[in-house]
């Protein structure tokens, strides 16, 4: 995800690259300094970008008591992290936050991406509209419109359910903000990352599939799954491990509708005001990176395979009709 | 598999009756009646847009008729979902499934049937080897090249012994030297599994080397339906003459019409001319058109002095604008003071130079009027 480039399969890469060299104009001294200093330019961004992000990583191995200053390298700050109670209760819930918001986004973006396809097409642009509206809307409204909304929502509901509970069952149930909202908020982007992918892969799929299967005397429930899905598969995957990513280290939303919970950004957030600032700070941090790196690395892993296959199949296709 | 089609030969195994299909304001399939003999290679035939496409996404159940009805094995079939009927297609791009191997591509209608797996097995491993694929069972389809997975996409279809398998200008992706051979692998394969073949195309050639009837379209009209050579000798009309193989057409105003006609041409030449067996009749006074084809026409170095017709032969004083070498045959461009313009084709008996004439030449040419064909407009 670093390099823009690297999402482009490399046969591009590479003739992009080629026609570039054989664009290129005869080299004076001018072009060759120009060049020299465009190279620089792209040098000193990369610099500005991940030396900070290094040095996090760097520190986090530091021996010593502060996370201003390097005193050997040591895994100390790691056990530290992992033995602190509170940390670990933070990221439990930013795990459970993560994978309850990936696989609800994930089931309700495909089902709603699967639904688009029927909608009138004038319709099905302004839905699309939408849901480019919905990746893009600050976290700080997000987070503002969902705590409005689940607290007159509770407000509204909490006394309903008190009035109408029987007292043979006990105390009557209260809903309040905590694990369940922040899912819920995650979810409202995190679909949307998921209808946008899997349209994008519906948009791409051969349709005459579905009818050589209808013509295999596949049902259309049976030809759902057995090959409607598994095109859509690399798509949701891609889509779950993305929203995965996204609701991990979110922290503005959570941050109005955590209630009483806490998840692992927040935890940070509030423990780099409260001196000494340690490097457990950046063990931690380092482990929120691995986790959303790990999780991209995936997801290009499944692109790169997928544009191979098609890739592949489109050559067969054009060697057969040269 | 052979003893099948021998006992279903006459029957009719698909039927169109007044089908008619319209797209908004579009009418693809206009009125069409068909009849589609048991265990034969039936052809559709027509220019880009002619209702082909539409007629075949009929038969498979992918469209439904705006007006009329279609039979499948004698059994209606309106409002039959696709994957009730016992056709099969093979699709123009093959459409294989890019997620399973060639193995369960092939079997996929198996399975959906429920067959019991080892015959699913062995069902597989047959079909593999009817399309000369055996070890391929387990590759993937996206590293198959475009003559294999053509023959990937006929054995899935294959192997469900349908009544009717369909097949949408199946080497239209092909290159020439694999389309040709495959012409005659399909028309062999279809000879030994019996299965009634309708074959799409708009290649008149292909449907001619492997159909035993065609029907031409136009405009979702049939313009003729018939045997190769029926339709190569006796075309009922000028578009179907004009379709199939090529011919010199010149028009002019019917004399007479009957077993031979008279067609006064522009240049004012009474041309004689046989009427087709199928004809649609001619009133005297109206236009029509003489066809005759380059290869009925004879060239002879001995011009004569004036044009001479009648209804036995036609001939005429000309000279070569343009001759071609081809080898097994020459082509040339004729022209003529009496009708204008006319192509020749004559095979090479004998090698250059005894054989062909140079731009510039002068030459008899000559047919007999029994060759030629009055045709309506
Ligand atoms: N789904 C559709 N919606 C609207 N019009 C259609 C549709 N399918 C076909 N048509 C129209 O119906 C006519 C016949 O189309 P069809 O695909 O049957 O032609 P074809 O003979 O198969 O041509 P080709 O050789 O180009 O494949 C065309 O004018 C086409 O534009
Ligand atoms: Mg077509």
């Amino acid at each position: 995800m670093a390099r823009s480039t690297a999402l482009a399969p490399a046969p591009e890469r590479r003739a992009a690259a080629t026609a570039a060299a054989g664009a290129r104009p005869p080299t004076d001294r001018a072009t060759r300094v120009v060049g020299a200093v465009f190279r620089g330019h792209s040098a000193l961004i990369y610099l500005f970008l991940y030396v900070p992000i290094a040095l996090v990583i760097l520190f986090s191995f530091n021996a010593g008591d502060f996370a201003g200053e390097l005193r050997g390298l040591s895994l100390r700050w790691y056990g530290e992290a992992f033995g602190d109670r509170f940390v670990m209760k933070a990221l439990q819930t930013s795990l459970i936050v993560a994978f309850a918001s990936a696989t609800l986004a994930t089931a309700f973006g495909t089902i709603a991406a699967l639904a688009l396809q029927r909608v009138p097409p004038a319709l099905r642009a302004v839905y699309d509209g939408l849901t480019y509206i919905a990746i893009v809307i600050p976290g700080i409204v997000i987070g503002i419109a969902s705590l409005v909304f689940f607290v007159n929502a509770f407000d509204w509901f909490n006394p309903l359910v008190g009035s109408l509970w029987p007292g043979s069952l006990g105390e009557a149930p209260v809903l309040n903000l905590g694990i369940p909202t922040v899912i819920g908020a995650h979810v409202l982007f995190t679909m949307a990352i998921v209808i946008v992918l899997v349209r994008a892969r519906l948009a791409g799929m051969d349709r005459t599939l579905v009818e050589a299967s209808y013509d295999l005397f596949a049902t259309p429930w049976r030809t759902f799954i057995q090959v409607t899905l598994p095109q859509l598969a690399p798509a949701m995957l891609a889509g779950y491990l993305l929203s995965f990513v996204f609701s991990f280290d979110e922290y503005v939303i959570a941050s109005f509708v955590k209630g009483q919970d806490t998840t692992l950004p927040i935890l940070v957030f509030s423990q780099i005001h409260r001196p000494p600032v340690t490097p457990k700070i950046n063990a931690i941090g380092t482990v929120i990176l691995t986790i959303s790196l790990s999780a991209l690395f995936i997801v290009q892993l499944i692109y790169r395979r997928q544009t191979r296959q098609a890739r592949a199949l489109a050559e067969a296709a054009a060697a057969a009709e040269a | 598999m052979a003893g099948q089609s021998q006992e279903r030969t006459g029957q009719t195994d698909v039927e169109f009756r007044s089908v008619t299909k319209r797209f908004g304001a579009v009418v693809a399939v206009d009125d069409v009646d068909l009849r589609i003999r048991a265990g034969s290679f039936y052809s559709l035939l027509g220019p880009s847009g002619c209702g082909k496409t539409t007629s075949l996404r009929m038969i498979a159940g992918f469209e439904d008729p705006t007006a009329g009805e279609i039979f499948i094995g004698g059994e209606p079939v309106l409002g039959v979902p696709p994957y009730r009927r016992q056709v099969n297609t093979v699709f123009q791009h093959y459409a294989l499934f890019p997620h399973m191997d060639v193995g369960r591509n092939v079997g996929y209608g198996l399975r959906q049937r429920r067959v019991p797996r080892e015959e699913q097995e062995r069902r597989v491993q047959e079909a593999l080897d009817l399309v000369r694929l055996s070890a391929y069972g387990r590759r993937r389809v996206w590293e198959l090249s475009g003559g294999q997975q053509q023959r990937v996409a006929l054995a899935r279809a294959l192997i469900n012994h349908p009544t009717v398998l369909l097949l949408d200008e199946p080497l239209g992706a092909l290159d020439l030297k694999l389309r040709k051979e495959m012409q005659l692998e399909l028309k062999a394969l279809q000879h030994q599994v019996g299965i009634t073949f309708v074959y799409v195309t708009h290649d008149q050639e292909e449907a001619i080397t492997m159909s035993d009837r065609i029907a031409v379209m136009r405009d979702g009209r049939i313009q003729q339906e018939g045997t190769p050579t029926e339709l190569y000798d006796e075309p009922a009309n000028r578009f179907v003459a004009s379709f199939l193989g090529q011919s010199n057409f010149f028009e002019g105003e019917l004399l007479e019409d009957g077993e031979l006609a008279g067609v006064r041409t522009a240049r004012g030449l009474i041309l004689w001319g046989r009427r087709p067996g199928s004809r649609e009749p001619l009133a005297a006074g109206s236009r029509a058109t003489v066809a005759i084809r380059p290869e009925r026409i004879s060239l002879a170095g001995d011009p004569p002095a004036d044009a001479a017709v009648d209804r036995e032969t036609a001939t005429l004083p000309g000279r070569v604008l343009q001759g071609t070498y081809l080898g097994d045959q020459s082509e040339y461009q004729i022209e003529t003071d009496a009708l204008g313009p006319l192509m020749v084709r004559s095979i090479n008996s004998e090698g250059l130079p005894a054989a062909h004439f140079g731009a510039g030449a002068a030459v008899r040419v000559a047919w007999r009027a029994r060759s030629s064909l009055v045709l309506g407009i």
